[in-house]
């Protein structure tokens, strides 16, 4: 029943797991940094779903109508807004670290980094 | 003889066995303040790696018996995570209210005033730049420093000392003098720019504003920089129009953002026309920091390109 009427909730929640599993199961960090993005595409079909109302208009005045019963809801559009900036920045940081790991050990397996950088710190 | 000995090691034919023999470095025996700080960072170098071939390496190490446990214990445990927390996800989307309702929380006085009042209040026709550039302007202030602060982070951790290496390996990369290429980006070129400043000055009017704007801007200038090659792209755009209009840009905002936060809260006339709702100069502040935010996502976009690709101006 919800399972139906909420495809567009549902959709985003799994988009979001295939994400978190991608961060879990994945050694590498570039796999981890698109499962990163897949969760974020994830939460961002989960707020347009949240702000869309059935037959109503985008947020965007015609004709003069300021009835607020004649649009979808505005703020969900804003935060989705807020969140491609915010994601587009952390991903382009992720990226730099990880070409500096890669120089620094040559790997992008999180395994042999982590190895290599606790026994670096030993000594 | 303890003298003698003292004597022995200081000098030079005492000295050339040991290096002979492998059991010291040439640089081991200058003093302290005549080494140079590269001279330490080979020594450390050198140093580190003998270390380090004698050690195991992670190979050997990624086969282990404690490793291989770690990893079976690990996958075992991130399947029970990820199924427990897909299925909770998925039980709670089922129990939200249905899509597209009106009577959705998310649907209560906020947006209503935000949509009644906001032609009357921030002059923009596009309810969510209003809100977004009016309302919360601070919030979008954050946002283009965030994105700021990325740029800088990138700049720090990719910024090559040596651009001519640098150079020498993209020249591998780089498209030569190819002819479809250049044709179509000189067409293209021209007609993306207007595209995106057209975004950009429609912001308060329509679909679109600084952030879509200025990432149609960036493509643009990456278009450019990938037809006609770096010497030519850094004319037009470099590390100085960089600094320049991005700084000038958050500042601008900064100060203009902070004036009218200032004044409304005083209730001081801010004497800041809003302008006929529709028309290309209304809606007071938001055309400005419109294309401030713009400027500020295309550069943002061409300088995390630059970098990627270079590591520098």
């Amino acid at each position: 029943m919800g399972l139906i009427s909420n495809y567009e909730e549902v959709f985003a929640v799994i988009l979001f797991g295939i994400g978190f599993s991608n961060l879990l199961f994945n050694r590498n960090l570039l796999k981890k940094i698109i499962g990163f993005n897949i969760m974020d595409s994830g939460v961002y079909l989960f707020l347009a779903s949240m702000g869309y109302i059935d037959g109503r208009m985008a947020p965007i005045i015609t004709d003069g109508i300021t009835d607020a019963e004649a649009y979808i809801n505005p703020v969900p559009s804003g935060l989705v807004l807020t969140g491609i900036v915010v994601s587009v920045s952390v991903t382009a940081m992720m990226l730099a670290l990880t070409i500096r790991l890669y120089r620094r050990y040559n790997t992008l397996n999180l395994d042999e980094i982590y190895m290599f950088a606790s026994r670096e710190t030993k000594k | 003889m303890a003298r003698i000995r003292d004597n022995y090691e200081r000098s030079a034919a005492y000295r050339a066995e040991k290096v002979i023999k492998g059991e010291a470095e040439p640089l081991d025996f200058l003093p302290e303040e005549d080494r140079t700080t590269e001279d330490k960072l080979t020594i450390e170098k050198t140093v580190k790696e003998s270390e380090s071939e004698l050690s195991l390496s992670p190979e050997t190490l990624t086969e282990t018996v404690e490793f291989k446990l770690y990893s079976r214990i690990y996958k075992a445990l991130s399947v029970v995570v990820c199924i427990i927390f897909i299925t909770s996800l998925v039980i709670t989307a089922i129990h939200l209210p249905s899509l597209g309702s009106d009577l959705n929380p998310a649907n209560n006085e906020v947006p209503e005033r935000y949509v009644e009042k906001g032609v009357e209040e921030t002059g923009a026709i596009n309810t969510v730049a209003g809100m977004i550039l009016d309302y919360r302007a601070f919030d979008t202030f954050g946002e283009s420093c965030v994105l700021f602060a990325a740029v800088i982070c990138v700049l720090i951790l990719l910024k090559e000392s040596d651009l001519s290496a640098a150079e020498h390996s993209d020249r591998q990369n780089e498209p030569k003098n190819d002819g479809i290429l250049k044709a179509a980006a000189s067409i293209l070129f021209p007609v993306i720019i207007i595209f995106g400043f057209y975004v950009i000055l429609n912001g308060h009017l329509s679909a679109g504003g600084g952030f879509s704007g200025g990432a149609i801007l960036g493509s643009g200038m990456i278009l450019y920089l990938l037809a006609f090659g770096f010497e030519k792209a850094h004319k037009l755009f470099n590390y100085k129009t960089f600094a320049v209009t991005v700084c000038s840009a958050q500042i601008f905002y900064c100060i203009a953002k902070g004036f009218s936060f200032f004044t409304g809260a005083n209730e001081i006339e801010t004497h800041i026309p809003l302008g006929n709702p529709g028309d290309i100069l209304s809606s007071g502040l938001i055309l400005p920091l419109n294309i401030c935010v713009g400027l500020v996502v295309a550069y943002t976009i061409y300088t995390f390109y630059v970098m990627f690709r270079r590591g520098g101006f």
